[in-house]
């Protein structure tokens, strides 16, 4: 038996209830025992481990709905261990772990394997998105069914756009059978074919190959539609233009199930930062314009955005030090997603409670995951998060085995001190 | 051997593009490309300045012209000068630019020329190799050299650039000696048109303080010079344009479109040309009105400038005499 854990004069944020106040939490036995604002104001409980951590917040553990790691195949980027070393000093929960690994994740035994490596090595919640079609290559749909069994939670081809249409519009129909989520990916890709930069006069000046954004929403658009058809319910894993917000906030008036999620680098860096071809900051999609930039800012606030996720994407020095065009896309983003999420709230773009809410309940709501609440009797993921302790990210400093971060040398207002996986701590930085 | 230091003509250590050079450098660069046009005329052509220095011309793209001309600018101030093609596909299979870049840093080269076909490759390798780097062409980025030899020629020929009309025309979309060429000339004051096709002008092009014309005798209109790119073949055939007739039909230079330029107007082109897609041979060879011929012979003299200014920021005590 572990000992319980009492929280004492914390902030508590639960954006489930819509709770934002001192008091204190109690943990028991991994679940949340007990929580409000007088407790332990009369008596404390028999022999708990007292947390006194005036000044700080604690919320839901966070949830990041799209990690990459390198394993299976790719170990020296990253494993599922040194990913979720990252993700506990982070302050994130549970990982939704993509399959585009090698092997690719798209059948029950890959899924299995995912899910018994995560309980032999991983700090935190490991849980897998499975393949959409075999191979991510867009051509025959795995067994949506059995992976579910096996403890998939969602679809998807990750970085892939489906290009046929009639696949994707059969793949999303069996899904709805099951009411499985798909997560989407919506990059044109033959609009995009080569290109690792949003086409405009930056882009021109460096003489980079590059795609218009008209590429996103053009495939936003037609799977919406593949939506209203199907009635699947459709997670854009990644949107980052103004134009694919407003085709996304109709389809959401019009009652459709789609949600949608934003990267940290989309929300807080802009085409410019790419600067002398910092190949760092090559993501996918690539960085877009300020005005774009700006807009996602605005769909968080708004809820038109669901989800904020890292998109933890580690790669080499073989990898990441080319030329821009020959380079990975992909940053590191697991010890940041919370600094940068956090500074929408510092510099007024987005309530506190939206910004913790879209780090951590609406992905446990989309992505049907335990947790994202701090409701009596719920799992005891929590994050014990520092608002304000300023700080300037040391790419040494990082957990994850790999170091290519976009957000070298940035400063931060906020992060995470301690991390709670059913109700045990696995990350002290106090 | 040298006898007197020379002052310091450039402020920066590379040339990686026209962008990072001001007017007055570019203007200096002329000028002492001048005397080695006097030099490359003389009967004794070679001089001593950069005796006991290596330079490693590192070719990821097969060219012709300017690496002889870079390789012709080194042997005549006296270098010691190594050509290396790397052919993609071996750096592709495994070993990276800065693999390739630790190795030659490791030989000790004075002075590095690179050409390689991604945007930013010269730069990459200027944070990582203490040499000079000079870029010969990244990608669709920049190809300074190119610029400087073209402005060389001009200025030799009409005295200047302020208020000069240049119509730049063709495959402006993939050309680094579009990009250069714009920056440095309207940098000097000329007034620069591009004159392509939509599929062949890059985003947001009108930003770049020029005129777009996608007609040729509005774009050619009043133009003391015309600069020709070059269409490279596998970008004809429907992927950019639908096929050579067409093209040379609205865009190539022939004797009916160039009378829409200015009397007497002059042609240029960087080379290698295709006839009979971009230019008609007949103005090709036309010695009155091409300037193609002097390009080259200009190449190698503002290369043999680069150079030596670029080796003015070599610390001396580093030398090994």
């Amino acid at each position: 038996m572990m000992r319980p854990v009492a929280f004492k004069n914390v902030r508590l944020i639960d954006p489930a209830s819509g709770l934002d106040a001192k008091g204190g939490l109690l943990v028991d036995n991994g679940r949340i025992a007990d929580i409000g604002p007088r407790l332990f104001n009369d008596a404390e409980p028999s022999d708990p481990e007292v947390i006194d951590a005036r000044g700080l917040a604690l919320t839901p553990g966070l949830i990041d709905a799209r990690v990459f790691t390198g394993e299976p195949g790719s170990e020296h980027r990253e494993t599922l261990e040194s990913a979720s070393a990252a993700a506990a000093a982070g302050g994130v929960t549970t990982m939704v772990v993509m399959p585009n690994t090698n092997p690719v994740i798209d059948e029950p035994s890959l899924v299995d394997f995912i899910l018994r490596r995560a309980a032999g090595t991983a700090k935190v919640r490991v849980q897998p998105c499975a393949a959409l079609t075999k191979g991510l290559k867009g051509e025959v749909m795995t067994e949506m069914g059995l992976m579910r069994e096996a403890g998939a939670v969602a679809f998807g081809d990750v970085d892939r756009t489906v290009a046929n249409a009639r696949v994707l519009r059969r793949a999303l129909a069996y899904a709805a059978t099951f009411d499985a989520l798909v997560v989407g990916h919506a990059e044109d890709p033959d609009l995009t074919a080569g290109a690792s930069a949003t086409e405009s006069e930056f882009a021109t000046r460096l003489g980079i190959p590059a795609a218009p954004a008209e590429a996103e929403a053009m495939i936003v658009a037609r799977d919406i539609a593949l939506v209203e058809m199907t009635g699947a319910r459709y997670h854009f894993g990644q949107v980052s233009t103004r134009a694919s917000l407003a085709l996304i906030a109709a389809a959401k008036a019009r009652g459709l199930p789609v949600s949608c999620g934003v990267s940290a680098h989309h929300l807080a860096l802009n085409e410019l930062d790419v600067g002398p071809y910092l190949t760092f900051r090559k993501v996918r999609p690539p960085l877009r314009s300020e005005d774009d930039r700006a807009a996602m800012v605005q769909g968080v606030a708004d809820g038109t955005i669901d989800i904020i996720v890292s998109s933890h994407e580690p790669q080499g020095a073989d990898t990441k030090r080319q030329p821009f065009a020959a380079a990975a896309a992909g940053s590191v983003g697991l010890e940041t997603l919370l600094p940068a999420a956090l500074a929408l709230a510092h510099d007024g773009s987005a309530p506190l409670a939206r910004v913790i809410d879209a780090l951590s309940t609406a992905p446990a709501r989309i992505f049907g995951l335990a947790g994202g609440t701090l409701a009596k009797g719920a799992v005891a993921d929590l994050t014990l998060i520092d608002l304000d302790e300023p700080f300037q990210l040391d790419a040494a400093m990082l957990h994850s085995r790999a170091r290519n971060t976009a957000f070298e040398g940035r400063k931060f207002q906020g992060r995470a001190k301690m991390t709670f996986v059913g109700g045990q701590c696995v990350f002290d930085g106090r | 051997m040298t006898s007197q230091p020379q002052p310091p003509l450039l402020s920066s250590s590379h040339l990686l593009g026209i962008a990072g050079l001001s007017p007055s450098e570019i203007t200096a660069l002329l000028d002492l490309a001048e005397t080695y046009v006097a030099q490359g005329r003389s009967g004794d052509k070679k001089t001593a300045l950069l005796n006991g220095r290596t330079l490693i011309n590192l070719f990821f793209e097969a060219s012709t012209r300017t690496q002889s001309s870079f390789e012709l600018a080194g042997k005549r101030l006296g270098a010691d000068v190594l050509n290396m093609s790397v052919k993609t596909s071996s750096v592709s299979k495994g070993e990276t630019l800065i693999d390739t870049a630790t190795t030659l840093n490791a030989m000790r080269p004075d002075l590095l020329v690179v050409r390689h076909h991604d945007a930013g490759a010269a730069e990459l390798l200027s944070h990582k190799l203490d040499c000079c780097v000079i870029n010969a062409g990244d990608g669709a980025h920049e190809h300074p050299t190119q610029a400087l030899l073209d402005a060389l020629t001009i200025r030799r020929r009409v005295g200047g650039f302020e208020g000069l009309v240049v119509a730049i025309c063709g495959d402006v979309l993939h050309s680094r000696v579009a990009r250069s060429n714009l920056r440095l000339l309207s940098m000097m004051g000329a007034r620069v048109r591009l004159v392509a096709p939509r599929t062949l002008l890059p985003a947001q092009a009108e930003r770049f303080g020029v005129e777009i014309f996608t007609d040729m005798k509005a774009g050619l209109e009043g133009a003391d010079i015309v600069m020709m790119l070059r269409l490279q073949l596998e970008r004809m055939a429907g992927a950019f344009v639908p096929s050579v007739r067409e093209y040379f039909r609205f865009y190539g230079l022939d004797r009916t479109k160039l009378a829409w330029a200015k009397p007497g107007a002059l042609v240029m082109h960087p080379g290698p040309m295709n006839r009979g897609v971009e230019i008609a041979s007949d103005i090709a060879d036309d010695v009155e009105v091409s300037l193609i011929s002097e390009q080259v012979e200009m190449g190698v003299a503002i290369r043999m400038a680069v150079l030596d200014a670029l080796s003015r920021t070599i610390p001396r005590e580093g030398r090994n005499v």
